[in-house]
């Protein structure tokens, strides 16, 4: 299997493939919309500003190529803004358009805490998952953000914590998205990327 | 299900190698910057710091290089610093590896490159680090290596940087700098209390009940050290396992 790693050229895809290569996994760096139709799975990592995400995808015509893939059930992991992408829109730039995948929308977290939420925190699992298996329950996960799907619903299998309960990992047929960094997490975030692969495989 | 507070070790390097002294006077070689990289990620370090201390033009190639090898050991958030001055100089950074890039002569030279920096990586990229003296009743912000006042109130530049768009405060006291007597915990509370992201606590650092203060009476979200790392004074895994019997929260086992 390859695993087509989508490079829009403002995230951190390179972390992410030196991750997975430690994995074994052969690994695709792609931005063309040929190679995402043809995808045996994607990741889509991101990190920075939403509207940079959402314009990228679209001024590289990769919208409809990964909408596509998703319909046809091929398994995909969002990584943080990865994750914010498959939801209708962010209050960080409420004029653009997400991928309207899953119902929910991006949200402020609360100004009452530090933000952004900048650091190692742990998961409340809601339901089983298969992102997280062999992984123990009080496992830290590194996150670096400030916006996070708030109103989470039956998708996320684990919420965290940071001001107000957000989705960190979801789980919806064939999309699986994390908000937080799995490929700078430690031995956990290894395990959660191998955990995809090895679903992405079967 | 708290944040973690974070212990973060620093590699100050020459370009190429970790190098120590005390104001930039002695340096002396303390070791390669990769090998201490991947002693650290093993050793439950939540994250690193690499900054090329010289910061000569001549010698960018070979930092950029030091990056690209001290990323590819990690498997922990990575940030960079030292001479960066222009939104290329980040880019270049962040494509050799860097999570973040740390800035600060530049910055309190040109403050526009915090915002520059901001809209283009996201503040979760952008570091600004404050080199703080103490001057009377406030905090002197310092540049060029701590050498040179800017004439700048510490907590009104914080402010105005985190408006600007940084995501996170690299507070290093100058007073406490390299004398192991504990961090500055006035300077980092004030800090901290002032601005609404996260601070890094750095300067002064030896004991693990240092650790303790800074986070407890500092308010700090992380702390950073550098030689007392390297030297193997104090070992980062036993360090977490202290601060976790004093109920502070920290990522352990790690």
């Amino acid at each position: 299997m390859i695993v087509t790693l989508i490079d829009y050229g403002a995230g951190n895809a390179t972390s992410v493939e030196r991750a997975l290569r430690r994995l074994g996994a052969t690994v695709q760096l792609s931005s063309s919309p040929e190679t995402l139709q043809n995808a045996e799975a994607l990741i889509l990592p991101g990190v920075g500003h939403y509207a940079v995400l959402v314009r990228a995808l679209d001024h590289q015509s990769l919208r409809p190529a990964l909408v596509d893939a998703l319909h046809r059930g091929v398994p995909f992991l969002g990584i943080c803004l990865g994750l914010q992408i498959l939801f209708k829109s962010s209050e960080e730039a409420p004029e653009l358009h997400g991928l309207n995948l899953l119902p929910g929308r991006v949200s402020a977290l609360p100004s009452s805490v530090k933000l952004p939420h900048m650091g190692w925190n742990q998961l409340q699992g809601k339901r089983p998952s298969r992102l997280l298996e062999n992984i123990l329950p009080g496992a830290f996960f590194y996150f670096a953000h400030s916006f996070a799907v708030i109103d989470a619903n039956g998708e996320s299998v684990a919420l965290c914590r940071h001001g107000s309960d957000f989705a960190a990992v979801i789980e919806h047929k064939n999309i699986y998205a994390v908000q937080f960094h799995p490929e700078k997490s430690g031995e956990a975030g290894a395990q959660l990327l191998q955990n995809f692969l090895s679903l992405a495989a079967t | 299900m708290t944040l973690a507070r974070r212990i973060i070790p620093c590699l100050d390097t020459d370009g190429a190698r970790v190098v120590k002294g005390v104001n930039f006077v002695g340096l002396h070689d303390a070791g390669d910057p990769a090998e201490l990289a991947a002693r650290y990620n093993l050793d439950g370090a939540d994250e690193l710091v690499v900054l090329d201390i010289a910061a000569s033009r001549d010698r960018r190639p070979t930092f950029l290089e030091t990056i690209r090898r001290v990323a590819s050991e990690l498997s922990i958030p990575l940030t960079a610093g030292g001479g960066i001055r222009s939104l290329e100089d980040a880019r270049a950074v962040i494509l050799a590896g860097a999570d973040k890039v740390t800035v600060n002569t530049a910055a309190v030279e040109r403050p526009d490159l915090i915002s520059e920096l901001s809209r283009e990586f996201g503040a979760q990229a952008v570091v600004l680090a404050i080199d703080a003296k103490r001057a009377d009743s406030r905090w002197d912000v310092m540049i060029r290596g701590g050498r040179e006042s800017a004439n700048l109130d510490a907590l009104i530049w914080a402010k105005q940087a985190v408006a600007s768009g940084a995501g996170e405060i690299l507070l290093t006291s100058v007073d406490r700098d390299g004398t192991q007597i504990g961090f500055d915990i006035p300077l980092t509370a004030a800090i901290s209390q002032a601005v609404n992201v996260p601070v890094i606590a750095s300067g002064g650092a030896k004991l693990p009940e240092h650790f303790a203060q800074v986070f407890r009476d500092g308010f700090a979200d992380a702390a950073l050290a550098a030689s007392i790392f390297h030297n193997n004074v104090q070992s980062i895994r036993e360090l977490k396992q202290f601060l976790a019997s004093q109920k502070i929260e920290v990522r352990f086992p790690c």
